[in-house]
């Protein structure tokens, strides 16, 4: 259940990151300075009171927009909540990091790219987006352990994922440590495959590229 | 149609939209939202405030002095010892800071009262208090993780250090300690102090997790007391936001005036 909210969020966060990203890039001053707005509130905002204030604002304002409408008010999935609140947490990260990584690229290479004539979106297939992936895929690899951490905090609100559900178990059985242990373990162990297969992927978009000292 | 045309219609749905819900926002800011509270609660929110930065200060400082040897072993340490620093940086970030405050919560708070079962004794000490106020408990797992997070990045500097500084140290007739203490420090903690003004950053934004073991800290006072008193829950909570952010903007300001008190040649 962890490993499903943290997927699914993960893919949404990079989702809004590519398009804020793009947007902080190219946009016009005022899609600009919402991105801008976007991402300084949420990495400021504890992870832990944006998922409070999205978790509750955000369900009962969409029940008041759907009795408004005349629905009757509907229960909210726990579970598309929590992967909605942390993919917008996750966005605005994402945002930042994908948008260092199109700065770093060298100007004279896109510039190289129009000169050939490529259209935007060959360009962005054939250089921009191999070239900016070796300077994303750190920074990407760290939002992704990040997210597969924070989905512990779900827990608070209320939705059983693996953090609550271990809690529960140890309080009925009164054996804290034989669950919290193993239990930090899994988390361990997600963290410890994925490091490697991110270093995997990493020295395969780095190929071709000197390798730093 | 053209693309220009739809482009407009585009940017025009998005102002429309984004109006609605800043006009929304402002209705409800002005006219719907209750400001009652705060003036009952002011004294407990003060409080709150005094314990969240009392955590965040002191988990910082003291994972901080506990980062530095286990940075160090990691670059000069024996291979042992080197092996359980890293061990220790890989578990602590490795695993969710919530299920660590947790286990030290419930787990090591259950193991004291078992412990007095046998030994009464241990129940009459002063210390006894210490030992059931969860702000300790708190307070250890926030100073054990930033230790992890920060000694990973230590090991980093002390490794980024050139070494032939710590060889003119040497050849000054420094001890290894006093080279330690006068170069090498010094100098490692010059080359993280923008990292570790965003790591600080991450342990303010970490402190909240004090509040599911019951710590009155901010985020405590307005969940716990607040909203179960009153049945608010969005005014206290965007209250909460912005007093974190404040505190961001204080730490990162202040990083940037030691930073710029202390230039670095390039």
């Amino acid at each position: 259940m962890s490993v499903a909210i943290a997927v699914l969020a993960y893919a949404l966060g990079l989702l809004i990151g590519i398009v804020g990203a793009l947007v902080k890039l190219e946009g016009s001053v005022l899609s600009r300075s919402i991105m801008n707005g976007y991402t300084t509130l949420v990495r400021a905002v504890p992870e832990l009171i944006l998922i409070l204030i999205l978790y509750y604002a955000g369900t009962a304002t969409l029940n008041q927009l759907l009795e408004g409408a005349g629905f009757s008010a509907m229960a909210i999935n726990g579970f598309a909540a929590a992967v909605l609140v942390l993919g917008f947490v996750q966005g605005a990260y994402s945002t930042e990091v994908l948008r260092a990584a199109i700065q770093a690229i060298p100007l004279g290479q896109i510039e190289a790219a129009k000169a050939y004539g490529m259209s935007p979106w060959l360009m962005f297939r054939r250089v921009t987006l191999p070239a900016m992936l070796p300077y994303a895929i750190p920074g990407l690899a760290n939002l992704w352990l990040i997210v597969t951490k924070d989905t512990a905090l779900i827990a608070v609100v209320g939705y059983t994922e693996l953090a609550l559900a271990t809690r529960q178990a140890a309080g009925n059985t009164k054996m804290y440590f034989t669950f919290f242990l193993s239990a930090g373990l899994i988390y361990l162990i997600i963290t410890l495959v994925s490091q490697r297969m991110f270093g995997i992927l990493e020295s395969h978009v780095r190929r071709g590229q000197r390798r730093l000292t | 149609m053209s693309l220009k045309t739809l482009r407009l219609i585009a940017k025009t749905f998005v102002v429309f939209v984004l109006s609605a819900i800043l006009i929304g926002l402002l209705y409800w800011l002005f006219a719907a939202s209750r400001w009652d509270w705060l003036v009952k609660y002011f004294p407990l929110l003060l409080r709150g405030l005094w314990l969240t930065v009392l955590l965040w200060v002191f988990s910082c400082v003291l994972g901080f002095i506990l980062a530095v040897p286990i940075g160090l072993v990691q670059v000069t340490g024996p291979t042992w010892l080197a092996g359980i620093a890293r061990g220790f940086c890989t578990v602590i970030r490795g695993t969710p800071l919530l299920l660590q405050v947790w286990l030290i919560y419930y787990g090591f708070g259950s193991l004291f009262p078992q412990i007095a079962q046998y030994y009464p004794a241990f129940r009459q000490d002063f210390m006894w208090l210490i030992r059931l106020d969860a702000f300790w408990y708190a307070l250890f797992a926030f100073t054990l993780s930033f230790a992890g997070y920060e000694g990973e990045i230590m090991r980093g500097a002390f490794l980024g250090v050139p070494r032939g500084e710590l060889e003119a140290a040497r050849a000054f007739g420094m001890s290894p300690w006093k080279a330690l203490i006068r170069v090498w420090l010094p100098r490692a903690v010059r080359l993280v102090l923008p990292t570790l003004a965003g790591e600080v950053v991450l342990q303010l934004k970490s402190t909240p997790l004090a509040m599911t073991v019951t710590v009155m800290d901010l985020t405590g006072v307005v969940r716990n007391r607040i909203t179960q008193d009153t049945y608010i829950v969005y005014e206290p909570l965007m209250l909460l936001a912005v007093i974190y952010m404040c505190l961001t903007f204080v730490a990162v300001w202040a990083f940037g005036a030691v930073e710029r008190m202390v230039p670095q040649k390039r």
